[in-house]
């Protein structure tokens, strides 16, 4: 699998964005800026209870106004709509798109209003009248999986979804325990920590909320459905399932898609019933979700107790590790609901060397909004709890923590690394970048500020932390989906270039990253590329964008199909040349033989003798078009080094950070400039949720931070500048060497942040505050000492 | 009204939201919306030389105002210098919230055409951006207040 050697020209330049022009000017084109003839609106009325049976919907009232089209019940839509599917191998209850008999979350759908407006349809939902017989809400993890106050569903006991997968030393691929080892580390333990510790459940809000338009043709019997997802392809294979239409009946599209982070990949009900309803009425309609809506209907994340054991010898060297998790998963399983915590597992070996570690997963269902992927997914969770553990190790060794982590590496020599989890880590110098964020951030001199402060009296801590992460996802043995990417580049007649992704950006800029790729394979001007995606009417087989995996699996697809187009043209051009095409390079807009560019041709001619090929060369067939699809043998594992400083108010408890230095090996950077935007993006949502964000729900199962006046989202006074540093460690896993860099902040902020919180407070004796770093929460440590 | 320097005129529904008037009557999609509670900034607009957020103003309340939205603020085909400022520093991923930030930020920098990365924090924190961590953004508003 020979790939074009990447030129030193415009791959790994800042070039600017070439989607910008656009989203600057108010040009681009999201779901709501869709405007079809005819076309109708959807409105869902919703349970504002968490758990009850539906005593009766009265829709009278709603079907009388005027504008109204139809409404359906959840009972109506069960008679066009089968039940929703999942994409993992967990048993699953049933769950409708519109709840038929019993509702089981605060915003479950229980009806659907399609009208002439959007006015008239959220009227005409808000004027059905739904009755409940309420039954007791499930909301505290814990005590949810004693069965009590009640079973969500009658065939998962204790509500248990999926109930204690043992992972790790001693677990075979058959699910046979063998304690030996486990047991033998901890019994060698000179210290051991253990902590409870929660990842708390954050709500994802992309600032554009999900919306989709779904275009029947009745004469045609095809479907048009244009919704904000980050895997349209995935979208049109579930969609052709529910409907019953083949895929080649359906086309979707994703256009501009206003962010992501992981809540798009579900595909979820409101598309199936746009769908369903398209069809039953042969219209078209659009859905546009409320930001209020959004805190309800779309998937949360994380939300993940974990019970942590660390062994150790007194000189620091890492044992054993065992990590009990239990989550509370909603409601009911989504696309890789049951999926997502079981990264975290896979991530329990972190960058250290463990002789023995033992995971358990648990998940369970309450009467919440169901979870899924959010940026990192299950990965910042395992990297938090490891690093809280070895914080509060070299707190009770009185070891820098720096040291502890440098101690347990496993060393660059040792890669490919197998992990007690079955991982097989690619490639790693994770010393290396320790020593790039001491050295960035002056770690002895920031120790001694920290030490002066608290001479005057201030709360300041520092903390450090190390991470790895999965990203690059493939094979197909890994994703249910399929664990590949697709590309098709073509050379037209003119000598542009289009091409193809299946990896559909939501503001990872593709078109700027892949752009850049095609121009220096073909040695021709960015300008003249253009990169497609997003649309399976154009972009012919895809997966999507997620796990940080455009560029290490689509952007590997698309050199691997533009290699195969240049080896055609290379003939062509040959030909025209009376050339070896071996010794032909693409420069410049040319085509010549190596030393002689003068004597070359132009890359618009040679395009344009490929489709008019007279005479035709032997053995060639005319054109340039070709198709790659690409699957890597292996995940990408990126890795890093953060560290914060942190102040918390005496007198308030209000937490200030000061300084975030990053360290982030991504492996080869096509765009450092895009790559920086990546790290800090995800570092904004990992401070957000150290720091500020939260979701709430009371003892009745009503979400509390249900808007934006009461979830907070990180504004731009809550952050320092970030200052980030990067290392290059490529991988073996693609041939670009780009491991992924999308949810990379995520990861090593969150324990890095509560360890600088916990540093400030040692006064006071802590050794762990769980997240969000609440003032009030705070406060108490700083009156009474308590944790 | 006056639109980007064009008079509008329309009957509409006493509620009718001036950020629905603009998208949907005038097809000026560039102004998004991005939460229900005045929150987010996504909607927001120039009236009168001031920024607003569209989607707490009914339509009627700017009867007889000058809007300008982000369609407006290029001029023959020239891009107003916080435009560019978040092209070349990389202001915006998903392009969500651009508009209404860029919105802010011009006037922002008509109040103040010299901030610190602390002010100009503080005045775009009416404004969320979930992509970008903000700091991109202020630079960009930092290279249109240096270069215009």
């Amino acid at each position: 699998m020979a790939v074009t050697p990447v030129l030193p020209k415009l791959v790994g330049a800042r070039v600017k964005r070439r989607e910008d022009p656009r989203l600057i000017q108010g040009r681009g084109t999201y779901v709501d800026d869709i405007a079809l003839v005819g076309m109708q609106h959807m409105a869902f009325k919703r349970s504002d209870v968490a758990h009850g049976r539906i005593r009766s919907i009265d829709t009278s009232a709603a079907e009388a106004m005027d504008g109204v089209e139809a409404v359906f019940t959840g009972k109506q839509i069960a008679e066009i709509l089968g039940p929703m599917p999942i994409g993992t191998p967990f048993p699953s209850p049933e769950h409708r798109a519109v709840a038929v008999d019993t509702v089981r979350y605060g915003g479950e759908p229980v009806a659907v209003v399609v009208a002439r407006d959007r006015y008239v349809a959220r009227d005409a939902a808000d004027a059905i009248v739904v009755t409940y017989d309420t039954l007791p809400a499930v909301v505290d993890l814990e005590q949810a999986m004693t069965g009590k106050p009640t079973v969500i569903h009658p065939d998962f006991a204790n509500n248990l979804a999926v109930a204690l997968v043992p992972s790790g030393t001693g677990v075979s691929a058959s699910g046979e325990v063998d304690d030996t080892a486990i047991d033998e580390a901890f019994a060698k333990a000179e210290v051991v920590i253990s902590q409870r510790m929660m990842n708390q459940r954050l709500a994802p809000n992309a600032m554009e909320p999900r919306g989709v338009v779904a275009q029947y043709e009745p004469g045609k019997g095809t479907m048009t459905i244009w919704s904000s997802t980050q895997n349209p392809h995935i979208l049109r294979t579930m969609i052709a399932a529910l409907t019953g239409l083949g895929q080649d009946q359906v086309r979707a599209i994703a256009p501009e898609v206003g962010g992501g982070f992981g809540a798009k990949i579900n595909i979820y009900g409101e598309e199936y019933v746009a769908a369903a309803v398209a069809k039953q009425l042969g219209i078209s309609v659009k859905w546009i979700e409320d930001r209020s809506e959004a805190f309800v209907a779309t998937t949360h994340g994380r939300d993940i107790l974990a019970f942590v054991d660390l062994a150790a010898k007194r000189d620091g060297t890492v044992l054993g590790l065992k990590m009990r998790l239990v989550a509370d998963i909603g409601a009911y399983n989504m696309l890789l609901t049951a999926a997502i915590p079981t990264l975290t597992m896979m991530m329990a070996n972190a960058t250290y060397k463990i002789p023995a570690i033992r995971t358990t997963l648990t998940e369970v269902f309450t009467n919440k909004t169901p979870t899924d992927a959010y940026r990192g997914a299950g990965r910042p969770e395992a990297t938090y709890f490891v690093e809280r553990a070895m914080d509060m190790l070299a707190r009770e060794l009185k070891m820098d923590p720096a040291e502890l982590r440098r101690k347990n590496f496993i060393q660059p020599n040792e890669f490919p690394f197998a992990t007690q989890m079955g991982a097989i880590y690619d490639s790693g110098d994770y010393e290396k970048a320790l020593d790039a964020a001491l050295k960035a951030c002056d770690w002895e001199g920031l120790k001694a500020e920290r030490d002066a402060a608290r001479k005057q009296g201030r709360l300041v801590g520092l903390g450090l932390s190390m991470y790895v992460e999965v990203c690059g996802l493939g094979p197909s043995s890994a994703l249910p989906t399929g664990g590949w990417e697709h590309s098709q580049v073509t050379i037209e007649r003119d000598g542009r270039i289009s091409a193809t992704t299946g990896a559909s950006p939501h503001g990872q800029g593709n078109e700027t990253t892949f752009g850049q790729m095609l121009a220096d394979q073909f040695g021709v001007p960015l300008e003249h590329i253009t990169i497609l995606h997003g649309d399976t009417g154009v972009v012919k087989q895809g997966i999507g964008t997620f796990g940080s995996r455009s560029q290490a699996v689509g952007g590997t697809a698309l050199m691997l199909a533009g290699s195969k187009v240049r080896a055609k043209m290379a003939k062509f051009a040959a030909a025209l040349l009376e050339a070896h095409e071996d010794d032909l390079v693409f420069e410049n807009g040319t085509i010549a033989v190596k030393g002689s560019p003068a004597q070359g041709k132009s890359f618009a001619s040679v395009a344009a003798y490929a489709y008019v090929p007279v005479p035709l060369p032997e053995g060639l067939e005319p054109g340039l078009s070709d198709e790659a699809f690409f699957e890597p043998t292996n995940n990408t594992y990126p890795f890093g080094c953060h560290i914060s400083m942190l102040e918390i108010d005496r007198q308030t408890g209000e937490p200030t950070l000061l300084k975030l230095v990053a360290v982030d090996d991504a492996g080869n950077l096509i765009n450092p400039l895009i790559v920086e935007g990546q790290i800090h993006g995800g570092l904004a949502q990992g401070i957000g949720q150290a720091m500020i964000e939260e979701v709430v729900y009371n003892e009745d199962g009503q979400l509390v931070t249900g808007s934006f006046m009461d979830y907070a989202i990180p504004r731009a006074i809550d952050f320092p500048t970030f200052e980030l540093t990067a290392t290059v460690t490529p991988t073996p896993s693609n041939p670009l060497g780009a491991k992924g860099v999308g949810e990379a902040g995520t990861l090593g902020s969150t324990p890095c942040i509560v360890a600088a919180a916990v540093d400030a407070l040692s006064e006071f004796g802590v050794s762990h505050v769980d997240m969000m770093l609440r003032p009030e929460k705070l406060w108490r440590i700083i009156q009474g000492g308590q944790s | 009204m006056t639109v980007n320097g064009k008079v509008r005129k329309a009957d509409v529904e006493p509620r009718l939201l001036l950020a629905h008037f603009l998208r949907e009557q005038l097809r000026l999609t560039g102004t998004h919306i991005g939460c229900d509670t005045s929150q987010c900034g996504a909607c927001t607009v120039i009236i009168d030389g001031r920024s607003a957020k569209s989607c707490t103003i009914f339509a009627v309340q700017a009867s007889g105002s000058d809007v300008t939205t982000i369609e407006g603020l290029a001029k023959n085909g020239d891009l107003h210098p916080v435009q560019t400022g978040f092209w070349e520093e990389h202001g915006l991923q998903c392009g969500y919230c651009t508009p209404g930030m860029i919105m802010t930020a011009v006037t922002l920098l008509n109040d103040n055409p010299s901030p610190s990365d602390r002010e100009i924090r503080e005045g775009i924190s009416g404004n969320f951006c979930r992509c970008t961590g903000y700091q991109h953004i202020v630079n960009a508003i930092q290279h249109a207040a240096t270069k215009r």
